[in-house]
């Protein structure tokens, strides 16, 4: 693909590139508090503001739960608002996490994945993420720091979209991803001004019947956050559900637009499927993980063998025809999980793909590998192993154990 | 100060068809800080009796942009609210000249589970009023204590037993801990004077920077008491100095008339008895095995009153009579 | 509530309001009602103010107090503030 636009590179962390595209997409509102390893996010954003280099009204709030709560509140008043999250703070926030789906916010938030205590650990894991799954917010793992500045940019465009109004969650790896150096593209500042665009407003209906812009202006007030009984949350959670319907449209229309001026793309914004037209044996990933894993399945595959490597990036909503097309021929495919859904025979991402494939005709068989809870490291001959597995059960039509802890010293 | 025929012509922005209990007293607060607004307005408020009730979905008595997101949000809100607004005017898309941020949250919202981001956003210095409807106690929930329930008070947490009578710890000093936090403004008001209410709410809203005003208004569903009296035992509580008003201005303290009425002359001073037998809530202390908390409860508020009077730099002259 | 709830697909997203409650009518709910005595009435306006239901009003043409009684739930603060002594509480149904 040529593309025209003049692309620097700068050597940025995850956390750096999400502060940077932050930076350029014209965001009013920051409210935000520190955790490890989203510190250099909020650092990074409040040297710009104290060198004038931002018009942002940062704020730094007292806690999570108090950061998600402005953030929406601002969004609501019309400001384009972000925040950025880890671990124990998106716990800490997981009420508002829900009230801002609920309310229909388009706010914007960046997680840097680090695993729940107790006991604490400030290393990379999924369960943080993981727990605001059922939340109604749009989630997207990006596997090197590369696609973690893409994809904030396009999320305020997807966030605002008038037929979604729904917040989006953009995840990146603690550590791996937050704190490690990689050689970023970024675009002129004018550009990404010109693709996020200014925010417009759907209208809603008001108490005269009027049809005014949904946002909260004293010269059409309206009423946001009421109470429900159950004559209507029901109707308005079936809302929620449809406009997770209709956002697949939106994210593949933003992620395509900005394929064309950058030349980027991940595969087709939903999933990234890794030398999987031919894959007989696969394993299916969020996140940095799949960077170690293609380099094992290039591998693999110099050696004959038909291994690929699906990547979900869009994991909400759930990009099901996509995962059924890629998966239905594999003979065996792994989940490899970076957490655990405790007591409930397999992980969350294990879950879902079962779920998916469940009724598929060819039914393949899908094993659960736990990995990498807490930062631990997952190198590639663990990788390699959970090949070697799979190859076995691609042979031999059995399983011998379908859940397993991949790494653990037992 | 404006008429209260030209109040009375203000259209109401809390309007009637809410679903408050007969005779509420955080309803006739609420009215009041609706009829002391002075130009846009964006309400933002917490969980609680005055939000429950006046937006059932779809209803709503809200004429100004309101929203609630959560119980212990108000003053987080507000602050977002308020950066929003600093934004968007700095960039040129904000229709306004200014737009005053009220938030609102009962003493549920603010003692307890509000107080972190009250005092957050206090210490960040935005620019908003925050108005504690104080009806002492988690009235919408089924009239649980708070922070601001008083000594003695019968709450279905902290019930009247044949052992303990009621709730024995003391009500928390909300607005001394707001004066505390060095803000522009800090006041207490009572329902019981409707024009030091609506001249409060004004002197909260032109100060720049972190507003707050303590409002006294009594619940008759709560505290067991006539509704008819909700208005008389908001004067009570003030006659009696059980809720003295002062404002401060920069930090520096001033009893407001009514309270200075008191300091003045002593004898106007109403015992504290007078309050407490106006409401069911108390009524367990006037048996002779627990009457002994109330003569705790005046000499606690006589302490308190001292010291109030010291911090305003009012000297009270010996009282003629008990 | 007598007219039949909404669709999702009828109403606007993030549950905007969209009726006022002054459609609520909550006069039903009182067992006494206010009732003033025009002789006595110095229209003060104290019981516009204190009434937690805005169900008294100022009716500017006429200049004066009148009780809306859709809204009002009995109470008795008007009764109660009143300076004049003007209103008195009645049982609904008997005068």
């Amino acid at each position: 693909m040529t593309v025209k636009l003049e692309q620097q590179v700068i050597p940025l962390n995850g956390d750096e590139a999400v502060a940077l595209a932050v930076k350029q997409s014209d965001v009013d509102v920051v409210a935000a508090y520190p955790i490890t390893p989203q510190t250099i996010i909020v650092e990074k954003f409040s040297e710009y503001v104290a060198n004038g280099e931002v018009d942002t009204e940062f704020v730094c709030v007292e806690s999570e739960h108090s950061a998600l709560a402005a953030s929406l509140t601002a969004s609501l008043t019309g400001a384009r608002a972000f925040t950025a999250t880890a671990s124990a703070g998106l716990a800490l926030m997981h009420e508002m996490v829900y009230v801002t789906a609920g309310c229909r916010a388009p706010v914007v938030m960046a997680v840097t994945n680090r695993a729940l205590s107790a006991p604490i650990n400030i290393h990379c894991d999924h369960s943080d993420a993981m727990a605001e799954r059922d939340s109604g917010w749009i989630q997207i793992w990006a596997e090197n720091a590369q696609e973690t500045y893409d994809s904030i940019i396009q999320a305020f465009r997807i966030a605002e979209h008038k037929d979604l109004l729904t917040p989006v969650m953009i995840n990146l790896d603690g550590f791996f991803l937050s704190h490690t150096l990689e050689n970023v593209k970024v675009l002129p500042d004018e550009e990404v001004k010109k693709f996020v665009r200014t925010r417009e407003f759907p209208q809603v209906t008001d108490t005269e019947g009027k049809q005014v812009p949904f946002k909260l202006d004293p010269n059409n007030p309206l009423t946001l956050g009421p109470l429900d009984l159950p004559d209507y949350y029901f109707e308005h959670k079936r809302q929620q559900e449809e406009a997770m319907h209709v956002a697949p449209k939106i994210i593949k229309e933003v992620h395509d637009e900005y394929a064309l001026l950058t030349g980027r793309s991940y595969g087709n914004a939903f999933v990234d499927a890794y030398r999987m037209e031919d894959a007989e044996i696969a394993t299916v990933c969020l996140g940095s993980a799949a960077g170690t894993t293609k380099t094992v399945v290039d591998y693999l595959r110099s050696q004959g063998v038909k291994a690929g490597v699906l990547r979900i990036r869009t994991f909400r909503p759930t990009p099901v025809e996509d995962i059924i097309k890629c998966l239905e021929g594999v003979k065996a495919i792994a989940v490899m999980d970076r957490s655990n859904s405790v007591g409930a025979d397999g992980g969350p991402l294990f879950h879902e793909i079962r779920h998916v494939l469940y009724g598929t005709r060819s039914h393949p068989p899908v094993v659960n590998y736990i990995y990498g809870l807490g930062g631990r490291d997952m190198p590639q001959k663990t990788i390699h192993s959970i090949y070697k597995d799979l190859y076995e059960i691609a042979s031999t039509g059995k399983v011998k154990h379908f859940v397993q802890f991949a790494g653990v010293r037992d | 100060m404006v008429t209260i025929k030209e109040l009375a012509e203000k259209p109401e922005l809390f309007t009637s068809g809410h679903r408050a209990c007969a005779g509420c007293g955080p309803a006739i607060a609420l009215r009041y800080i609706m009829k002391a607004l002075r130009g846009p307005t964006i309400v933002t408020e917490a969980t609680g009796c005055m939000e429950v009730v006046s937006t059932i979905y779809p209803y709503t008595s809200w004429k100004v942009p309101w929203v609630h997101t959560a119980f212990e949000t108000a003053a987080a809100n507000a602050s977002g609210i308020e950066a929003a607004v600093k934004a968007l005017k700095r960039k040129n898309r904000l229709k306004y000249e200014h737009v005053d941020v009220i938030a609102l949250a009962g003493d549920g919202g603010t003692y307890d589970i509000g107080i972190q981001a009250l005092s957050g956003a206090a210490e960040r210095g935005h620019d908003f009023l925050y108005v504690l409807y104080d009806n002492e106690g988690y009235m919408n929930t089924g009239i649980q204590r708070s922070g601001g329930t008083p000594y003695g008070a019968s709450t279905t947490t902290s019930p009247a037993g044949t052992v303990i009578p009621g709730k024995t710890e003391y009500k928390k000093p909300i607005a001394e801990i707001m004066l505390a936090h060095e803000i522009p403004y800090v006041a207490t008001a009572s329902i019981g004077y409707w024009t030091d209410v609506i001249t409060k709410v004004q002197k909260g809203l032109e100060a720049e920077g972190p507003a707050f005003l303590h409002l006294f208004a009594p619940c008759p569903r709560g505290w067991r008491s006539d509704t008819a009296k909700t208005v008389e035992i908001a004067r009570l509580a003030v006659e009696t100095c059980m809720f003295p008003l002062w404002e401060a201005v920069d930090g520096e303290c001033n009893l407001s008339p009514q309270s200075k009425a008191i300091a003045l002359k002593p004898d106007r001073k109403k015992p504290v008895a007078d309050y407490l037998k106006m409401q069911r809530r108390f009524s367990h202390l006037f048996a002779p095995k627990f009457q002994h908390v109330v003569d705790e409860i005046q000499t606690d508020v006589d302490k308190r009153w001292d010291r109030l009077l010291k911090k305003c730099n009012v000297s009270s002259p010996a009282k003629t009579h008990d | 509530m007598t007219q039949q709830p909404k669709s999702w697909k009828e109403i606007s997203p993030a549950g905007v309001c969209w009726k006022p409650a002054t459609d609520y009518h909550t006069g039903d709910w009182r067992t006494f009602k206010p009732v003033k005595d025009p002789a006595k009435c110095t229209k003060c306006l104290l019981c516009h103010m204190v009434c937690p239901d805005s169900a008294i009003k100022y009716n500017k043409q006429t200049q004066d107090v009148e009780f809306d009684y859709d809204y009002c739930k009995g109470c008795g603060i008007c009764a109660n503030e009143c300076a004049a002594k003007a209103i008195k509480m009645v049982k609904e149904g008997g005068e």
